[in-house]
């Protein structure tokens, strides 16, 4: 961690895919123990930021810092294992895999930083009882909830300290929005600090400690939760609400 | 010609007819068998990695040479079929690692280089052990006519067929009880996700490959007893292990068994038949099985 309390930094990020250049220029922090939301519409960058941090895309130029140590040149697999795990958008299960090889596939231990109890595969299944049922089956046969809820419950068997959401609600049924919610909240009482990219306006709201807007790959708000929900100007512009 | 193949079939169902259909499915099935050796390989390699490695049949066979190095120093034919595998594995791992590593996503770049690597392997053929053909002998404990009944089969084929069914469910095991087998094949789903949950991608290609190039070192000694060693016999063999890949999928180890079984049985009845058809008959069923399932028999919808 750096002296300001930072979990991550992401400092002045440019990223391209080929000629095209999607971030232009993007800094933010995330605090450590808290849920920090980037809103904006489709197409602004918000899924481009999370690959940048993850290592699937490089940014060309700035700089990624972790826990005070800069990942930026690493592969994602070490990313991860520095203590990163990631809830993409879309779930990605591995579908040839099993549910529990799904869940042991990244499986280890808290790392020197951790904190709290461990995760392992009884907790975990104990957070999410409809996995308990279908751990042979493999991935290609869960419902899209169940497939979410898989996605969640691999990432925490890694153990991570930063955990990166990219649109979780999304395509889901609102009771199911309401389970994750209550998940993140146990999460966030846990002191695991989440980047959370949404669409969803008022669940991201609900749920962090502050909120960033991504628009044409630029941050053009950041302020806490409740001072967007009353800043109707800027709600109307970026994320057309 | 329907007119000469029905006279063809019936011929055959009198006489000695039922002997004549076990030996030809027999020998099918055991070509199958080297195919699969050959094939797997590929598709591991293809699957995981989506290197179309055109270099494969070429380890096959610089394989086969080897195992005759290591057989004519040593007379052993067990340590040649090992040698040959391991020594094709250190190929590949050294290929990968220093030239297909850096071409990563560069496919026609790939294919050109394991092209390159086809010219420079045949070359070392021709430097090392020269351009005539060679034969090598089988070894003493598995030579001999097996019978069942009346029915005569070569015992080294069935030798073969051991060595894929216990290669096979090696790789079953290797592939569906390992933890490294589950982040294998968690890379054939989808890459990148892999990486992303904290597999190491380079790792698993490197493995990979080294494991591919190995069953094609293994392949190929086994093979010298059975189809000699010649300068070209890697091209001649290549385009069985594609139809084998494309046929039952990429990466998929049950397509690859049942493709390879499917593939030296519509060879051999087809050479049988219609012998100035070879390629025709190989390249139907692969038409035909596209033509209804474009991933292949085992392979996963894009
Ligand atoms: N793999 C890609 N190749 C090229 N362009 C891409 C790729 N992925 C996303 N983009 C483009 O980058 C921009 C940002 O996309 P993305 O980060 O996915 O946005 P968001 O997650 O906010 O919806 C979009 O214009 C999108 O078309
Ligand atoms: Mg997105």
């Amino acid at each position: 961690m750096d002296d300001r309390g930072l979990m991550l930094q992401v400092d002045d990020i440019h990223t391209y895919y080929g000629e095209s250049y999607v971030l232009q220029g993007i800094s933010l922090g995330v605090p450590s123990g808290t849920v920090m939301a980037v809103l904006g519409r489709n197409g602004m960058g918000k899924t481009t930021l999370i690959r940048s941090i993850i290592g699937f895309t490089k940014p060309r130029a700035g700089r990624i810092i972790f826990e005070g140590r800069d990942i930026t040149p690493l592969r994602s697999h070490q990313i991860v294992s520095l203590g990163i795990a990631l809830v993409p958008q879309g779930r990605r299960i591995f579908p040839s895999l099993t549910v529990r090889e799904n869940l042991t596939l990244g499986e280890k231990p808290p790392g020197a930083n951790g904190r709290g109890e461990a995760w392992n595969l009884d907790l975990v299944l104990d957070l999410f009882p409809r996995l308990k049922e279908r751990l042979s089956n493999t991935g290609n046969k869960l419902s899209g909830g169940e497939q979410q809820m898989l996605a969640f419950a691999r990432a925490l068997m890694t153990n991570p300290r930063l955990l990166l959401l990219d649109e979780p609600t999304e395509g889901l049924a609102p009771l199911l929005v309401r389970a994750l919610g209550d998940i993140l909240l146990k999460l966030k009482e846990r002191k695991l600090s989440i980047l959370l990219v949404e669409q969803n306006l008022k669940f991201a709201l609900q749920f962090s400690n502050h909120v960033h807007i991504l628009n044409r790959g630029r941050v053009v708000h950041s302020s806490s939760p409740e001072a967007l929900d009353k800043n109707h100007e800027v709600k109307a512009r970026f994320l057309g609400v | 010609m329907a007119v000469i193949f029905a006279r063809r079939v019936l011929c055959l169902f009198r006489g000695t007819a039922m002997n004549y259909w076990l030996t030809q499915l027999f020998n099918g099935f055991s070509y199958g068998a080297l195919i699969f050796l050959l094939a797997m390989g590929l598709s591991l390699i293809f699957g995981v990695m989506q290197v179309i490695n055109v270099t494969h049949g070429t380890y096959f066979l610089v394989g086969t040479y080897i195992g005759l190095s290591i057989l004519t120093w040593t007379g052993n034919f067990y340590l040649a079929i090992l040698g040959g595998g391991l020594v094709i594995a250190l190929v590949g791992i050294f290929i990968e690692r220093f030239f297909l590593r850096r071409l990563r996503g560069n496919d026609l770049g790939q294919v050109l280089i394991t092209f390159g690597f086809v010219l420079l392997l045949q070359d070392a053929i021709l430097l090392i052990w020269g351009p005539d053909p060679k034969l090598m002998g089988e070894p003493k404990s598995i030579s001999f006519t097996a019978h069942i009944g009346s029915f005569t089969f070569p015992s080294y084929r069935l030798f073969v067929i051991v060595v894929a069914a216990a290669v096979a469910a090696g790789l079953w095991l290797f592939e569906n009880k390992t933890k490294f087998g589950s982040a294998v094949r968690a890379a054939v789903d989808d890459v990148e996700m892999a990486s992303g949950m904290g597999v190491n991608v380079p790792l698993v290609f490197t493995v990979v490959f080294g494991l591919g190039s190995f069953l094609a070192g293994l392949g190929g000694v086994l093979s010298g007893p059975w189809l000699g060693l010649q300068y070209g016999l890697d091209l001649e063999i290549l385009p069985y292990a594609f139809v084998v890949v494309i046929v039952g999928g990429m990466g998929s180890l049950k397509g690859a068994i049942l493709a390879s079984l499917l593939v030296g049985l519509v060879d051999n009845f087809g050479k049988g038949f219609f012998p100035d058809l070879a390629y025709f008959t190989l390249f139907l069923p692969m038409a035909v099985i596209l033509a209804v399932r474009p991933q292949g028999l085992f392979g996963r919808t894009l």
